[in-house]
């Protein structure tokens, strides 16, 4: 029996390295300088450039306009992160509530509607959706960034899941205390639905921070650049360049990963709880 | 549906208008519009279009460029689902059991899953760099001279390899989740039955995890289809020329690079088309041959 432990534990080391070892080498290539990595490598040790490096890459002003800091990258992140994730819960959350706690005509229709935009993705229909969104005027704008990725059903089916295992006494117990839509809603449902608006608030703000083709087609102004889109930036800057930054390109994506993973490793069982439920 | 419901005249539809809007301005009218040109050939310099009918679609399916690219979309798509879908159930059905470190091991190897794919190609593409990248020296050591960026068939590993690699949480986090909801006395009861461990993993845990493993099956394929657009173009850095691309690249070449809007159009729709036959592939053929508990 012990032999076999032993085997199942050096399976999961052999993955755990696999998984965690490349972050470890480009966090800690970060800290060494530019000519360093180009004589020595990448690095397993404390490079010691940790505070210059990470310094200039949040504040010096870099692009083509020259006036897009990785600070201002990070705000915009934020804003797509934090803007996705409470809109995609309040749009879900109403929806959810009128299709399983009110009876009309058209509910069904609406359902079926909603279902079917899990049928396609976003990246099908990139063309004509940056067409729609250039005939709105709103490239190069924080509506124009977030919303339209707020045209998928994913949330309102974990919210219609969640409603439907909402015992139904306590919505009789409400009217007969004579609650209307309105305060059932506001006092009854989302007090009960806190973990549940947790779960999804992490995986959508993991999902939003991440976002990439969306954001490289609707931002041509670097001003409106986030950290995941700005990536590629650093790289076409390398091109043609003797010594390319290689610790600078590393910083920024420790940067681009950090709050994520932050998020993920702190909530994890909030994140778990959104993960799996939310995607059946 | 609530056996008690309200009712209202006009409650729910104000209730649904803002995700309905959204869903009208931002999904329907995109979708038909990408419907509608792709039976058109746009003019280049912005003067009108004309009807082409099935044109566009012929020259995307009859140009070898085009087949050359979806084959290699289904080799990549069929190898990253393999291997993450593997890679992950091994791990999750080692995490599941030992007894000791648990935990510690699921913490350590769920956090990847929130590295975003651009970030994972960013990195990929300083491990296999040509002066400085770790795999090229490794891979050097067997006499194997990898030029990702340069030479197609590496780029292809070196994009299979961090596609993979992102993937892998996602499989063993479902997997593991669905591991641990098979009932205690159901595993008693098959180890007293059975003392290899091989053998009840066959007969046992993976028909009881088939639900959780064909859900996978789909996600992954989606996710090899689409949601590698950041890592290929993190990877290929806009010179697609000699280099591997999906068709969802393509697409986006074509309609954004090439300007070629019927054409992009037209490889939408049959992407639209794929989409559509793998959900109902995974509502109707998958699901009835699948135990549930």
């Amino acid at each position: 029996m012990n032999r076999i432990r032993l085997f199942d534990h050096l399976v999961l080391m052999l993955g755990v390295f696999v998984m965690v070892a490349p972050v470890v080498v480009a966090f800690m290539t970060s800290t060494h300088d530019a000519a360093d990595i180009h004589r020595n490598g990448l690095s397993l040790t404390w490079g010691g450039n940790f505070a210059e490096t990470y310094n200039t890459v949040l504040t010096r002003k870099g692009g083509f306009t020259g006036e897009i800091t990785g600070a201002r990258m990070i705000w915009n992140s934020l804003i797509l992160g934090v803007g996705f994730a409470a809109g995609k819960i309040v749009l879900s959350m109403l929806a959810a509530y009128a299709i399983v706690y009110f009876r009309f005509r058209l509910g069904t229709l609406f359902f079926w509607m909603i279902f079917t935009t899990l049928l396609l993705p976003l990246e099908v229909r990139i063309v004509p959706s940056y067409e729609v969104m250039n005939k709105l005027s709103l490239t190069n704008t924080y509506t124009g960034l977030i919303v339209p990725l707020l045209a998928s059903a994913t949330g309102t089916f974990f919210f219609r899941q969640f409603f439907k295992s909402v015992p139904e006494e306590l919505l009789e117990a409400a009217r007969i205390d004579g609650a209307g839509p309105f305060k059932f809603f506001i006092d009854v449902l989302v007090p009960l639905s806190r973990t549940m608006i947790a779960a999804i608030f992490i995986i959508m703000f993991v999902y939003g921070w991440n976002q990439y083709l969306w954001p490289t087609l609707m931002t041509t102004d670097e001003r409106f650049f986030t950290l995941v889109r700005g990536i590629k930036q650093i790289l076409l800057v390398w091109v043609g360049s003797n010594i390319p930054d290689y610790n600078e390109a590393f910083a920024l994506a420790i940067l681009a990963m950090l709050p994520p993973v932050m998020i993920v490793l702190i909530f994890q069982r909030w994140f778990i709880k959104g993960l799996t439920e939310s995607d059946k | 549906m609530k056996r008690v419901q309200f009712s209202s005249p006009f409650l729910p539809y104000l209730f649904l208008a803002p995700q309905m809007a959204i869903i009208f301005v931002f999904f329907y009218w995109p979708s038909i519009q990408a419907i509608q040109s792709s039976f058109y050939l746009e003019d280049p310099f912005g003067f009108g279009s004309t009807f082409v009918g099935l044109s566009n679609y012929s020259d995307a399916l009859g140009s070898v460029q085009y087949q050359s690219i979806a084959r290699f979309t289904v080799v990549f798509t069929a190898l990253v689902t393999f291997l993450s879908l593997g890679i992950g159930m091994l791990l999750a059905v080692k995490a599941d059991a030992v007894l000791k470190g648990s935990s510690t091991y699921k913490t350590l190897l769920i956090w990847v899953y929130a590295i975003a794919p651009p970030v994972a190609g960013l990195m990929g593409m300083m491990f296999f760099d040509q002066h400085i990248g770790p795999l090229v020296k490794f891979a050097a050591l067997f006499g194997w001279d990898m030029k990702v960026g340069l030479n197609y068939n590496d780029t292809a590993i070196a994009m299979i390899i961090v596609s993979v690699w992102k993937q892998i949480p996602y499989n063993f986090i479902f997997i593991l989740s669905g591991l641990q909801s098979i009932p205690a006395s159901v595993r008693e009861a098959a180890t007293i039955d059975c003392r290899s461990g091989f053998r009840r993993f066959w007969t046992m845990t993976l028909p009881l995890l088939a639900p959780t493993a064909f859900f996978l099956l789909i996600i992954n394929m989606t996710y090899a289809l689409f949601d590698t657009f950041g890592v290929i173009d993190v990877m290929v850095k806009d010179k697609a020329a000699n280099n591997p691309i999906t068709l969802v690249y393509k697409v986006y070449m074509d309609g954004f690079r090439g300007n070629d809007l019927g054409g992009s159009s037209a490889q939408s729709v049959i992407l639209m088309i794929v989409v559509f036959v793998l959900t109902i592939f995974q509502f109707r053929f998958i699901e009835r041959r699948v135990h549930y508990n």
